[in-house]
């Protein structure tokens, strides 16, 4: 199978396991989104009849009212479409369309800085920030991961290494918004250094809000490399003792290149397909812990938010929240299939 | 590895197994030191505000004295007062009389007497006082109980005096207005202050006293008013800044029963989750890869399909929408948990296909589930034992995370849940470290145990990776 064949043969996987997310997430998710919405529509008619004055005192029998409100209600549910039950084909393809293009209506509770309560505008303010938190993560955890797994590779077994491989399987186990809130206890409070809430003060217009943002980063951006470098040094020490073994690093060895070059030019090379998918892999993963890591330090991305619009069932904003987290995982794996294709060609499509 | 013997003689040699191994025991003796010393009604109760009304708020380990200077006070809570009981005819006058010692260099938190007089009458009255250790008697309180309801032939009246109560308050303040500082005004000291603090010059300092150490007693006493009223008990306590061996949380919780019940429930749920993960994942992938063409490229797409869920976000909307009772969050974990053990298992199941004993299993004609279930499902134990071991943290850390966005069921307390109630009161911002520390340290090593012995089961099923 050639490369494009392949990256069809994924593109169309991608869009098809993206459409089964979608459908599951509207039919978990259906029955709770109609009670509510069918209760916020009761309370408006009732508020708007009560309101008119003229109408109510039109009614002898408070019985004869409450009829006359359920009637307005059942209207206004018709009119909303909201008569044939959630699992109708007609509400659920409706549904996903509107999703699938983006358009995910109005939030319940929650509101943007500007206080606007359209959930894309509210989950693309906050999307940025995440983005911006955990890409940044990824990188010094790369970039502390690949150094030090290559230079414990080339002396596997000293006590360096070994105390490498001990913190990678120690850090493994701690939940990373723990150490987050035993860091905000001792860098927050303990030692004030680091503010304790990572959502800056300042309005976002201000000049000054991206330093201050930065600076609002640095405990949450911390405490993430803290947890994950140890099991990248981990995982790039093994791959490397495996390909050290090689036959064409022997050659090269006894051709007399340098060791650097050997280790840096050979093997870290030909390790790095594995080394990119875990990259993508990991970004992923870390964008679904957003949610506890976010909510820990207070950081205004969209884990706070998606905090948040459980904390207050916000159901349009999960709803929205979990396809863009969703669109952006299955974009990852994605990604990561393709990069490793490209970089080691014995891939085959089974 | 053929044999549990040889298995358990590698094991032996792998350090870091065995170091798993301890965590996990001595983990099992917490449990059943949970299970058998403490009552799981008891627990039950941990949401009940009413059950741990008698502890202190947010106080810390009892052994953080021992490493300070200055001895916080203890929780003190007396219940066997010394009696004293007058008759005057019909009126008896009962006093219960509590004296200790005081040797602690802060003042305690607050204090209470919480006392149940029954009565048929006309109500009771209560005087309640204290003599200080220099002679100074200060009268804390004298009310009246509250009628007895009409209807009621013997009312059973449960009574508490707080020392934020303001009857109390006004008691206090006559002694103060005495012996006050006049730059302080009396309502800005509060009473556990007032009545323990030294007087320096006739005067309490109320800002800068320190605590007046020696022997107190304090006296409650009820006028009865009909031989038939009776005083039933009293307990008084004396609200300490140190508590337990964990401390208490803002809800005057005793954390240390909240981390050692969340040990079985920590297990419970991490070896449930684990081994019925491994079993279908086991299952699936067999049976996927030994019936392989169709059958085995629809399942292995099935499996992908779930593979790609964000697992997090949707065990969100599960527990939000279907409900979060402990066997839901255990089944949800479950459905996330088996598709990379189903993977492993088919590849192996392809190897074991070939292997002349399976094809001799199929030349005698037996039939395809008694090959799958006797043939190639046992090979793969040593894979699925060292799975096991490797799921437990995963679905651990998973409930423990839902638990921290306030998704846990609400009936089993879990260490996660600890954590949430710890960030929701703000335990950092307070520097209350014990209500942090303790559960993240317990989810961590219950991790690490489980870690540590699945790495080194791992190593011994396959050696390449031992080095």
């Amino acid at each position: 199978m050639g490369f494009g064949r392949f990256l069809v043969f994924r593109s169309v996987n991608t869009l098809v396991v993206l459409f089964f997310t979608l459908l599951v997430t509207v039919l978990i998710l259906g029955p709770s989104i109609d009670t509510i919405v069918v209760r916020g529509v009761e309370q408006e008619v009732r508020g708007e009849i009560v309101q008119n004055r003229a109408l109510v005192s039109g009614f002898n029998d408070p019985r004869d009212l409450q009829a006359f409100i359920d009637g307005q209600v059942q209207v206004r549910l018709s009119s909303l479409g909201l008569n044939d039950p959630f699992f109708s084909p007609v509400r659920i393809a409706n549904l996903m369309f509107k999703i699938m293009t983006l358009d995910f209506g109005q939030s319940f509770y929650l509101r943007s800085y500007e206080g606007s309560s359209n959930v894309k505008v509210i989950i693309l303010e906050a999307l940025p920030r995440t983005i911006l938190l955990f890409s940044t993560a990824t990188i010094i955890t790369a970039f502390l991961g690949i150094s030090i797994g290559a230079m414990v590779a080339k002396k596997a077994g000293s006590l360096f290494d070994r105390l490498i491989s001990t913190f990678a399987v120690v850090s493994f186990s701690f939940p990373l918004w723990w150490v987050g809130m035993l860091m905000i206890l001792a860098f927050a409070y303990t030692f004030p250094i680091f503010p304790a809430r990572a959502t800056p003060l300042i309005p976002p217009s201000d000049p000054g809000y991206i330093l201050s943002l930065l600076y609002h980063m640095t405990l949450p951006l911390i405490t993430i490399v803290l947890i994950s470098f140890g099991g990248w040094a981990y995982v790039v020490r093994n791959l490397m003792i495996g390909t050290l073994q090689e036959d064409y690093i022997t050659v090269a060895r006894a051709k007399g290149v340098p060791e650097s070059k050997v280790l840096y030019g050979h093997a870290l090379r030909s390790a790095a397909p594995p080394i990119i998918t875990i990259i993508a892999l990991s970004l992923s993963g870390s964008l679904g812990g957003a949610i506890i890591t976010e909510a820990v330090f207070d950081w205004p991305g969209i884990g706070r938010l998606y905090f948040a619009a459980i904390s207050v069932l916000d159901l349009p904003v999960i709803v929205g929240l979990t396809y863009i987290l969703t669109l952006v995982f299955l974009l990852s794996i994605f990604i990561a299939d393709i990069l490793y294709a490209y970089f080691d060609p014995r891939v085959k499509v089974g | 590895m053929s044999t549990v013997p040889s298995f358990w003689k590698e094991f032996k040699h792998s350090r870091s197994g065995m170091a798993g191994l301890t965590i996990l025991i001595f983990l099992i003796l917490m449990s059943v030191l949970a299970l058998v010393t403490i009552p799981i009604d008891t627990f039950k109760q941990w949401h009940n505000p009413n059950q741990w009304i008698q502890l202190p708020k947010g106080a810390a380990p009892i052994w953080t004295n021992f490493f300070s200077e200055v001895k916080q006070p203890e929780h003190l809570i007396f219940d066997k007062p010394r009696v004293e009981e007058r008759d005057f005819g019909s009126i008896s006058v009962v006093s219960h009389i509590y004296t200790f010692d005081f040797q602690f260099d802060g003042f305690p938190n607050d204090f209470m007497l919480d006392y149940d007089v029954s009565y048929v009458g006309n109500p009771p009255f209560l005087e309640f006082s204290v003599l200080r250790p220099d002679g100074e008697k200060v009268e804390l309180s004298s009310i009246t109980l509250p009628p007895k309801p009409p209807r009621i032939i013997r009312y059973l009246y449960n009574g508490t005096l707080f020392s934020t109560d303001r009857n109390l308050r006004l008691g206090t303040a006559q002694f103060l207005d005495s012996v006050l500082e006049r730059s302080i005004r009396i309502d800005e000291v509060s009473p556990q202050v007032s009545i323990l603090a030294v007087k320096e010059d006739g005067m309490i300092k109320a800002q800068t006293a320190n605590v007046l150490k020696g022997t107190y007693l304090f006296n409650a006493t009820f006028f009865l008013f009909d031989e038939e009223d009776q005083l039933e008990s009293t307990v008084l306590i004396i609200g300490g800044k140190v508590f337990g061996l964990l401390g208490t949380d803002d809800l005057r919780r005793d954390l240390f029963l909240g981390v050692i019940w969340g040990t079985p429930i920590a297990l419970a749920i991490g070896l449930s989750v684990a081994t019925l993960a491994v079993g279908i994942g086991i299952v699936y992938g067999v049976v996927s890869g030994y019936h392989g063409k169709r059958t085995d490229e629809i399942m292995m797409r099935a499996n992908d399909l779930v593979y790609a869920l964000p697992a997090l976000p949707f065990l969100i909307i599960l527990t939000i929408s279907v409900g979060n009772s402990i066997i839901f969050v255990i089944f949800y974990l479950v459905i996330f948990g088996w598709v990379g053990i189903a993977k492993v298992s088919r590849s192996m199941t392809l190897q074991l296909k070939n292997t002349g004993y399976v094809e001799a299993a199929e030349l005698i004609g037996a039939s395809r589930w008694r090959i799958i279930f006797k043939h190639i499902i046992p090979q793969t134990a040593p894979y699925a034992l060292a799975s096991i071991a490797l799921s437990v943290p995963a679905a651990i850390l998973t409930e423990a995370g839902l638990s921290f966005l306030g998704l846990g069921d609400p009936t089993l307390p879990t260490w996660g849940q600890l954590l949430h109630d710890a960030h929701q009161f703000g335990a950092a911002a307070r520097g209350m470290w014990w209500w942090i520390l303790p559960p993240g340290f317990m989810i961590a090593s219950t991790g690490l145990a489980f870690v540590l012995i699945g790495t080194a089961v791992e190593s011994i099923i396959n050696p390449k990776m031992k080095r």
